[in-house]
């Protein structure tokens, strides 16, 4: 293990102060905590960049299940670190505690049976995630087509991570010399999806995998490419991701969802970003069935969100960050997911020595 | 304002609840001290209620567990626990079979720690009134001479011991909730841990600290030790004791296993000099037969808890907010 932190500080030895971003959220955990910062050289920086599911998500989707959860007859089915995210007035832990009925999922396939014992009632998943959670959401679709369940139904905001660093590098306030590229995302669409990283922006990356030492491997190659000046998608979590992916989950996929634009929190709208039910699926979408219109958030705080899930400030430097902006009390999502950016500074906030 | 799961989870939302709404309805200097058990003279009181979902889990049921939390509430405040009540609170529909089961554990799990059940309470509600069946019981015990459990006499250079691997209880009943398949060996860690802490304490009176590491795990117990008595607690992650099951349900469900409820592990602050000989006696049972020193009392870091972690690096272990795993005990 040694070894590895050796390598690196002979690899970083007289470069430039270097900024690598890991842009999922399991990263960002797993980086600390396995206290990985402390003990990298000075000039490597790891950045935190749009990782989270729950943190990208845009106020106007939070308020829009916000008010389907308040309708009579409806269930709400939620991964759990949605509950606690703050909408415009409201949250769902919130409406959960005046009547509402929230449910807690693992598994978006877990909808199939709470709609089953259900049958009076209307269950909306709130679909939510990166690439690596929606094949499960596309298969619920197509197993309640086959089972004849009617009562199902999705508010779709899935998200896809590629075109998301696209528009990290086109942003000139970005500053970024490598990303470690998400090892579960890179499970399902592979690592080829990442190529126009290197051919086109001449960025280095790695698709790494979790364990400590995992991500110190691919920080050794990160800092190989940038000590060699060569930029390449490089796969060091080979053991479980192809170069093309989850065939089967990606024809999946295609088959129930299409590519649509979408706007994500901090980072505006981005070009074909996000997974809607297509038309041929279109019973499933509560937002053709069950059309709901929500004003557009007038929130306006001092949380700069937008500045830390594009990696241009850390956590601390926001004015609110660990003073009204905590976990039990947060004002941003960053800080309420465990997989939160500004979630994971507080948990392991200050140094020990 | 309403009561939400957060109020329940062991976290801030607790504390507050406690704090602002019902210690100031009671206010007494027994109950403020917040001890797992309230000492009166030389005894020694605590009770507990108990809703765990599902009732029958691997390695034991909402019966075992209503008794053995009693006990360990009891034995970690430094006495002897002799007699147990027992409230039962039954849905309408419940099936005799169950409840005679859960009875039989009862049973088993007061003979194993020789306590009696010496008085009880039956209701019956209606149905959807209650989840099948709550158990409450409370305890009495005899403390024990010589002995004082305190934050005030824990000091820098003291070991912290762990009477075995850590989120088993709570893992395991999460992975039966989620559906997560585990090996027949991983199960709840629920037991009776009075005779293994009585055989400590006779070795070392001076003991200064126990804790069986309930809600909130590893983690919480630490962070309040470490507040309490104004010391920093430093952690060494290669001596933790983890079982590679739990760790994959933590990866899978997205816990920290030192934050995981247990049922059946206690941490213990100990002078230096008896850290060995404890541990090699807390070995000898079965509860505690993989048993480890985990970590150490310093005087850097106040009030905080800090890891030394695989790759050398050193993180904080920050008091868990109260994850919303409702009905774990």
């Amino acid at each position: 293990m040694s070894g590895l932190i050796e390598k690196i500080e002979e690899l970083a030895s007289g470069k430039k102060n270097l900024r690598f971003m890991e842009v999922c959220g399991t990263h960002t955990v797993s980086i600390f905590r396995a206290g990985i910062r402390q003990i990298l050289p000075p000039n490597v920086e790891l950045v935190s960049g749009p990782g989270c599911p729950v943190c990208v998500t845009d106020d106007e989707y939070i308020d829009k299940a916000i008010s389907y959860a308040k309708i009579s007859g409806v269930i709400i089915a939620t991964f759990g670190d949605m509950l606690k995210v703050p909408g415009s007035d409201s949250s769902l832990e919130k409406v959960s505690a005046e009547g509402a009925d929230v449910r807690i999922i693992y598994s978006p396939l877990d909808c199939l049976k709470i709609a089953e014992e259900n049958p009076t009632k209307k269950i909306i998943f709130l679909a939510v995630g990166f690439e690596t959670t929606a094949p499960t959401a596309a298969a619920t679709i197509l197993a309640a087509r086959s089972q004849g369940i009617k009562n199902l139904f999705f508010l779709s905001a899935q998200k896809l991570v590629p075109p998301a660093l696209k528009m990290l590098l086109n942003d000139s306030a970005v500053r970024v010399d490598g990303f470690l590229l998400p090892g579960h995302v890179a499970v399902i669409t592979g690592a080829e999806v990442f190529k126009f990283l290197a051919a086109s922006y001449k960025i280095p990356s790695v698709v790494a995998g979790f364990e400590p030492e995992e991500i110190l491997i691919a920080l050794i190659n990160l800092l190989r490419q940038v000590d060699e000046n060569r930029a390449e998608v490089a796969n060091e979590y080979r053991s479980v991701v192809k170069p093309e992916g989850n065939i089967a989950a990606k024809k999946i996929l295609a088959q129930v969802y299409e590519e649509v634009d979408a706007d994500w929190r901090g980072l505006g709208k981005i070009p074909k970003s996000s997974l809607k039910v297509r038309e041929e699926f279109a019973e499933f979408d509560v937002e053709k069935i069950l059309p709901l219109e929500v004003k557009k958030s007038a929130r306006r705080t001092a949380c700069r969100c937008g500045e830390v899930l594009r990696g241009i400030i850390s956590p601390p430097q926001c004015p609110l960050f660990g003073k009204i902006c905590r976990p039990l009390n947060a004002v941003g999502p960053c800080m309420v997911s465990v997989e939160g950016v500004c979630a994971a500074w507080f948990k392991y906030r200050g140094a020990l020595t | 304002m309403k009561i939400t799961l957060a109020h329940g989870a062991g976290g801030k939302f607790s504390a507050d609840l406690i704090h602002e709404i019902i210690l100031p309805a009671f206010d007494n200097e027994i109950l403020n001290e917040l001890h797992d058990g309230a000492k009166i003279g030389r005894l020694a009181m605590t009770t507990d209620s108990y809703v765990v979902r599902p009732i029958f889990f691997r390695g034991g049921d909402i019966g075992k567990l209503a008794v053995c939390g009693t006990v360990n509430d009891l034995s970690v405040t430094g006495a002897v626990p002799k007699f147990l009540s027992v409230g039962l609170i039954i849905e309408e529909g419940f099936d005799f079979d169950d409840l005679k089961k859960i009875l039989r554990s009862m049973r088993a799990a007061v003979d194993e720690s020789g306590v009696k059940i010496v008085t009880g309470d039956t209701k019956v509600v209606g149905k959807n009134q209650a989840d099948g069946i709550f158990i409450n019981t409370a305890g009495i015990g005899e403390l024990i001479d010589g002995v004082e459990i305190s934050p005030k006499k824990i000091c820098a250079g003291m070991k912290i011991l762990v009477s075995g691997t850590l989120g088993d209880h709570a893992a395991t009943i999460l992975a039966e909730r989620h559906g997560l398949e585990l090996p027949p060996n991983v199960k709840s860690d629920c037991a009776p841990l009075n005779k293994m802490i009585f055989e400590m304490l006779s070795i070392e009176p001076k003991i200064p600290m126990l804790r069986d590491a309930t809600r909130g795990g590893v983690a919480a117990v630490l962070n309040e030790i470490s507040a309490a008595a104004q010391v920093g607690i430093l952690l060494d992650e290669n001596k933790i004791p983890i079982r590679s099951e739990i760790r994959g349900v933590c990866d899978i469900l997205g816990f920290d296993a030192l934050e995981l409820a247990n049922e059946g592990k206690i941490i213990a602050v100990v002078p230096k000099n008896s850290a060995e000989k404890i541990l090699a006696a807390m070995k000898k049972f079965d509860c505690g037969k993989n048993s480890a020193i985990i970590g150490e009392v310093t005087e850097k870091f106040i009030g905080k808890v800090g890891l030394k972690t695989k790759i050398g690096g050193i993180r904080i272990v920050d008091m868990p907010v109260g994850n919303l795993v409702p009905r774990i005990c």
